[in-house]
């Protein structure tokens, strides 16, 4: 956001306790706030307001004013209590689900004199296939809730791609939140360079949650939340190393490193599907039937039988799996390669639970010829219903 | 009739890797038009493809192809060379967006692009690009577009196919085969199929294809399949719902998804509570669309729907 232009609070990355409170003694001076605020980074929003399990009584973010009587030397001390406990623990807000995230890094930023909240974001428009900047008076708070209950509060402006927000769409949106002078000036800046900074990093979502005016008419991102197109990720090699895969499962980081696309549920029944699309519906299949997925598994249009090999193992690692279902209906993923690759995968790792394989595309005769000749204990599926029917059978 | 291609459409390729050298020769197996490809480094030369056809045997056909497929270095040249009017990309994704532009440029009305993985804002700059333009472009991220006996491009297993009264359009590749599979099976038959992709920003969305098979004499009812994700289906049902005349069965995946989770495809995620196949289903039904209730009952529910 910096090397965008867009105006941020002076502040520290801290992973350990020291580092946290040796942040706090520069921060005040340069700030000339005594105020200082510790936050909780992970990769989940609605931070403020979350909890950790470990620690109930401490937020994801704390805003430390200690320093106002006692001096720095006061929020020093705060700061290093509050660290030892957000460290290591395990943060659950609204949006990282009931099991929380670990937290391995603190941020430690300047306070600052609020004298209005905003919220500003840009994000995909689907049906304009194009971005769209969105603002709100209604700063602070969930933007769903303010969406539902007070839609007219949120402005929207579409960006050209060839051209990014223009003057007078920014000046609209100004004078939609009522700002004037100063103010709208330099929200009128910060705007534009956020629109821009959007499409430069390729983002799907930058969320602006406060976004302040301070009592010196100067606008800040209080918060800013950025979610990348995995896409365009091989044009952003700094932003691809800010991943922390230890706050993923290892089992989708396993399969996304290997080109799958992997989500673990909580079912008895593995699947493995080419196409989103139809391994979506193999799920709802089987729900439909009766039983309960263990996982979504797209091993995509291309795969390798390597790919397939790795997806099978994946799935027999889950121990929740009581049998598995390959689904494959080939376009460019030929049904050959996929049988050799769960041929291969069951002579490496073995297979201890029912399988039942429905195949159908491009080279199903040799596919099947491959299941068959390798003289694995294979159930045959002439479609996707018989083959969840048979699974549930099975699982039984 | 059919939509989009037919027996005279001359199509190019762009993106001679290895899915694209095996998915020509099985386009030109099933008779496709494949009149030249476009490789800038190879130009001048051209590129082999022999074997057996798909309708060997049957009377009147050839048994075997076996030709050289002109390379060019530009569209422009290959458009100007050959009279091609439909292109198909397998260029890698870093490149896609170049390649769509390039064919716009050179006048080609059906640009298909089966490339999955091109960045979002790739594909918001080529859709400003293509305004204005006569051309269509249909993906990207998509399995293709078939004419059953006629013209086959993308990716699509071309022995499902079996030409007949019945539109499919879908957003999912592997669902498109499982709806022409039944429909195959039932003895309707396709007139054509058309993928249209899975990512969020995509060239032909539900309405502009429905819109087409409801002017097409020889289509009698259409298959539509969705999924969770963006709000295309409603407004698909929408246009069902005030201007369609003709059946239309259909199908949502993802009941079963969970919410804030990226299925697979960039565009199927059920956000902020937006998107979820139950919306979906409830604007399909109240449109008066027949929605099958599992993927396996996709042609059953054309059958249903056609009275």
């Amino acid at each position: 956001m910096v090397a965008g232009g867009i105006p941020v609070p002076m502040g520290r990355v801290a992973r350990s306790v020291d580092e946290a409170v040796a942040a706090v003694r520069p921060l005040i001076g340069e700030s000339g706030n005594p105020v200082v605020v510790l936050k909780a980074q992970i990769h989940a929003g609605g931070r403020g307001k979350g909890t950790f399990k470990e620690h109930p009584d401490v937020r994801g973010v704390n805003v430390i004013t200690d320093g106002i009587d006692g001096g720095p030397g006061a929020a020093e001390e705060a700061v290093r209590e509050l660290a030892k406990r957000m460290l290591g623990s395990t943060l659950v807000t609204i949006q990282t689900g009931e099991e929380g995230k670990r937290v391995n890094r603190l941020y430690v930023e300047q306070g600052i004199d609020i004298a209005t909240e905003l919220y500003l974001a840009v994000l995909l428009d689907r049906s304009a296939s194009r971005n769209i900047v969105m603002a709100s008076t209604e700063g602070g708070v969930e933007i769903e809730k303010v969406a539902s209950e007070t839609p007219e509060k949120i402005l929207r402006s579409v960006v050209d791609p060839a051209i990014g927000l223009a003057g007078f769409q920014a000046n609209e949106l100004a004078h939609g939140l009522g700002l004037e002078g100063d103010v709208a000036k330099n929200f009128m800046r910060f705007v534009k360079a956020l629109a821009d900074t959007a499409t430069e990093l390729d983002t799907d979502l930058v969320e602006i949650n406060p976004l302040v005016v301070t009592a010196d008419g100067q606008v800040i991102a209080l918060d800013a939340k950025f979610a990348f197109d995995d896409n365009a990720l091989y044009r952003h090699p700094d932003i691809a190393d800010m991943r922390d895969e230890t706050e993923e499962d290892s089992a989708e980081v396993a399969a996304k490193n290997q080109g799958l696309n992997y989500i673990k549920l909580d079912g008895t029944i593995g699947c493995l599907v080419n196409g989103a699309g139809l391994a979506m519906a193999t799920m709802d299949t089987i729900k439909h039937v009766g039983g309960e997925p263990a996982n979504f598994l797209d091993v995509g249009g291309g795969a390798t039988a390597d790919q397939v090999t790795t997806g099978f193992q994946i799935i027999t690692d889950d121990p929740n799996v009581k049998g598995i279902f390959v689904n494959i209906f080939g376009g460019i993923m030929r049904c050959d390669v996929v049988a050799s690759g769960i041929v291969e995968a069951i002579s490496r790792v073995g297979l201890e639970v029912p399988l039942v394989v429905r195949l159908e595309g491009t080279n199903v005769e040799r596919g099947r010829q491959i299941l068959e000749e390798s003289g694995l204990e294979v159930t045959n599926a002439v479609s996707l219903r018989d083959g969840a029917e048979k699974i549930l059978e099975l699982t039984r | 009739m059919s939509i989009l291609v037919d027996k005279n459409t001359k199509v190019l390729v762009q993106g001679l890797g290895k899915t694209g050298q095996f998915h020509t020769d099985k386009a030109i197996a099933y008779g496709t038009r494949m009149v030249g490809a476009v490789h800038p480094s190879r130009a001048g030369t051209g590129f082999h493809f022999e074997g057996e056809t798909d309708h060997s045997g049957v009377a009147g056909r050839e048994d075997t192809y076996s030709t050289d497929l002109p390379i060019y270095a530009t569209v422009s040249e290959a458009v100007a060379e050959t009279g091609a009017t439909a292109t198909v990309v397998y260029v890698p994704p870093p490149f896609a967006a170049d390649a769509i532009m390039e064919a716009t440029a050179a006048g080609i009305a059906l640009v298909v692009v089966i490339t999955e993985g091109i960045p979002i804002a790739d594909m918001i700059r080529t859709k400003r690009y293509l305004q204005g333009s006569g051309t269509r472009l249909v993906g990207p991220n998509c399995p293709g577009v078939i004419t059953p006996g006629e013209c086959k491009i993308g990716i699509m297993p071309g022995y499902i196919h079996q030409r007949g009264k019945i539109g499919v359009v879908s957003r999912s590749g592997t669902l498109t085969y499982e709806a022409v599979h039944q429909v195959t099976q039932l003895r309707l038959g396709q007139t054509t199929a058309v993928g249209i992709g899975g990512d969020p920003v995509n060239g032909t969305d539900f309405v502009d294809v429905l819109k087409m098979f409801q002017a097409d004499d020889e289509t009698e009812g259409v298959v539509m399949i969705g999924e969770i994700g963006g709000t295309a289906e409603e407004e698909a049902a929408e246009y069902v719902k005030s201007e369609m005349t003709k059946p239309v069965a259909g199908f949502i995946a993802g009941s079963t998804a969970p919410p804030g989770k990226r299925m697979g495809h960039a565009g199927a995620i059920v956000s902020g509570g937006k998107g979820t196949a139950l919306a979906k289903i409830e604007a399909m039904s109240a449109a008066g669309i027949v929605v099958a209730e599992t993927p396996s009952d996709m042609g059953e529910a054309m059958v249903r729907a056609l009275g």
